[in-house]
């Protein structure tokens, strides 16, 4: 079988991957190395930068480029470190949700308010997966996880809208679901000359679909289909249905 | 033993300058060319003077949203090719710990500069301390060294700045300049020599990046965008830095590196000056600007006639152990003044059999002679 070009920019030698089965991640991991491939982005000038968790390690180890797996919620300073000295490179912050908006919260707001010209992907599965399934700032209201037994009492972030405030010039949300949705905004974000952020859900059924009713891994993700609205389709939806869907597409794409 | 040896070269700029600005100016001498920082007190105009002075030499200054957020955007510089520094106090220096702990593990050389005020917490913001010095080297968890240095003047301020940078580039390991208010904001002359040698970075390398395979060495720094597919990680990594942290042996050959790399190449980090030691029955030991009001207070001591010296340590970490143990056996005490409860003292109570008298003072003022003076003259009677 020929290797895909999008290979080159993985280190296949560490396959396989250590994402559990149903894992959304690795879907994640392929869309960007694809993208990055049609992109004929040149693998020695991208930087992935990532924190602490299971997506800070879809690029490290995996990305055949140059990595750095920071601190926990931290990559977004670190990476800007770096893209400051060498504006050459094409840094990429790969993390998730509870990295890049618990711990990290304050470094994605000033980034985005900064503009500094990075893209920011979000692997939002709403859990704290590797430590074994904790609540976390993007946990639905309602959710039973290790640490909201009872159901989580609070509100999520909308991460979209977050970003958006703080004064991101690219905002969009795809799923790994919507695959070819999902490479058509990380390819735009990648292009975007300015704070690019994308929050793309990728279910965890080990942490979160297990405790929360769902039948299994499949039926998470194609979940997904019905779950979601793009942004033009939830505007013809009555207001008390909109509240019901994740809106996914782009919110924001603009020069500054 | 290494001696500093006194900046005599006229072909320097003779300046009236407060110690911060020469901090940063012997930083730009270094060659550092980015900083990453936050406001704090008493340290700021370090900040300010590298947002002035960097950009007219192509660096790069960045004002991030916190200390932790600095140090992470130094060591992020450090990575792509940037000699790097944050400076900040106390409470900064809190916030920076878990990440010079992963500049430790991920051998980033960076430069910190404490300027250290009185704590514990808010403590007091404009007065001197020096409460960090435990701080700065076991803050961060897991076993690891760093280098730390300690001027007491506005010149060393700018020489010791300089050197931070080349023990930093040298051992890829953060380098502290554990100064505080006093000299921070002391104006004094000093003579600003550019440095023979800056270290500079090499543009390719194909030696593994982290250590020797063979010999545990340290390995020059790489850099990103150089073509090297670097994985860095904050985990426990072998030489190529892949993650092994189900690997005993690998995590204790890289923990052995980490500290090995510091602690076998202590005899020539060691920076110590010796005052009156050849006839001294009582030894101070000082550093910083304590060592100021110290010397003054042997000087007075042996106008008395009392055989006092005093050993100043420019080197706080990785501690001269061999250097106080080395002391004449002529010296039948050591009195260690300091601005904190003794954290120093300590240390030299490890290194000799010798009694060691701790005074230590923590209400936010300097130490001055007349503090010191009564603890040299009193088993002579003559106090």
């Amino acid at each position: 079988m020929v290797k895909p070009d999008y290979m080159k920019f993985l280190r296949t030698e560490t396959f396989p991957t250590p994402f559990c089965p149903g894992c959304g991640h690795g879907i994640l991991m392929g869309a960007i190395a694809r993208c990055a491939t049609e992109m004929e982005l040149d693998p020695l000038r991208l930087l992935f930068v990532s924190g602490i968790g299971c997506a800070a390690w879809i690029p490290s180890p995996h990305f055949a480029t140059d990595t750095l797996h920071t601190t926990h919620g931290r990559a977004i300073a670190f990476a800007t470190g770096a893209k400051l000295f060498k504006p050459a490179l094409k840094v990429v912050v790969v993390s998730g949700d509870g990295d890049l908006s618990a711990i990290g919260g304050n470094h994605l707001i000033h980034a985005a308010r900064r503009n500094i010209e990075m893209t920011v992907l979000c692997a939002n599965n709403s859990i704290y997966g590797m430590t074994g399934g904790q609540a976390g700032p993007t946990t639905p209201t309602g959710a039973r996880t290790a640490t909201t037994p009872e159901g989580n009492p609070e509100r999520p972030f909308d991460l979209c809208r977050l970003v958006y405030g703080a004064g991101a010039t690219y905002v969009a949300r795809s799923t790994v679901y919507h695959v070819r949705h999902l490479m058509k905004v990380i390819k735009n974000a990648l292009s975007h000359k300015g704070f690019a952020f994308v929050d793309v859900v990728s279910p965890c059924f080990t942490q979160f679909g297990r405790k929360n009713k769902v039948a299994s891994a499949s039926d998470q993700l194609f979940g997904l289909k019905e779950a979601c609205a793009t942004v033009d389709g939830l505007a013809g939806l009555a207001e008390d249905r909109q509240a019901d869907k994740i809106a996914i597409g782009e919110f924001t794409a603009r020069k500054e | 033993m290494y001696q500093m040896t006194k900046n005599t070269d006229k072909s320097g700029v003779r300046r009236f300058l407060q110690g911060n600005e020469a901090c940063a100016l012997g930083a730009l001498a270094a060659g550092c060319r980015f900083y990453g920082g936050y406001p704090i007190t008493p340290s700021s105009e370090i900040m300010e003077h590298m947002a002035a002075e960097l950009p007219k030499v192509g660096g790069v200054f960045v004002q991030m949203e916190d200390e932790i957020a600095s140090i992470a955007a130094v060591i992020g510089a450090s990575w792509a090719g940037a000699k790097a520094m944050t400076a900040t106090s106390g409470p900064g220096l809190s916030l920076m710990i878990e990440n010079i702990g992963y500049a430790c593990i991920t051998e980033t050389p960076c430069v910190v500069v404490d300027i250290q005020r009185a704590g514990p917490a808010t403590g007091q913001a404009t007065c001197p301390g020096s409460g960090d010095v435990m701080q700065i080297r076991w803050g961060s968890h897991g076993d690891y060294e760093i280098i730390a240095l300690a001027p007491w003047s506005v010149q060393e301020m700018y020489d010791l700045t300089i050197e931070a940078f080349r023990l930093s580039e040298t051992y890829r390991v953060p380098t502290f300049i554990a100064s505080d208010e006093s000299i921070g904001h002391l104006r004094e002359i000093a003579v600003l020599t550019p440095p023979d040698m800056i270290p500079e970075r090499a543009a390719s390398c194909d030696r593994p990046p982290f250590g020797d395979p063979a010999t545990n060495a340290v390995t020059p720094m790489p850099g990103f965008g150089q073509g090297r597919r670097l994985l860095v990680t904050g985990s426990t990594h072998d030489e190529r830095g892949y993650r092994r942290t189900q690997d005993s042996a690998v995590q204790a050959k890289l923990v052995a590196r980490l500290c090995d790399k510091i602690k076998k190449g202590s005899a020539n980090i060691w920076k110590v000056e010796s005052f009156h030691l050849e006839d001294a029955e009582t030894v101070v030991i000082a550093y910083g600007s304590t060592a100021r009001a110290a010397l003054r207070a042997v000087r007075l001591a042996r106008a008395k006639g009392v055989k006092a010296g005093m050993l100043r340590l420019i080197t706080l970490w990785p501690f001269p152990d061999e250097i106080v143990a080395g002391l004449s056996s002529k010296a039948g005490r050591l009195v260690v003044p300091e601005m904190n409860q003794g954290q120093v003292s300590r240390e030299v109570q490890r290194c000799t059999r010798l009694p060691v008298i701790a005074s230590g003072k923590s209400n936010g003022e300097v130490v001055v002679p007349g503090e010191i003076l009564p603890l040299l003259l009193d088993e002579h009677g003559q106090a």
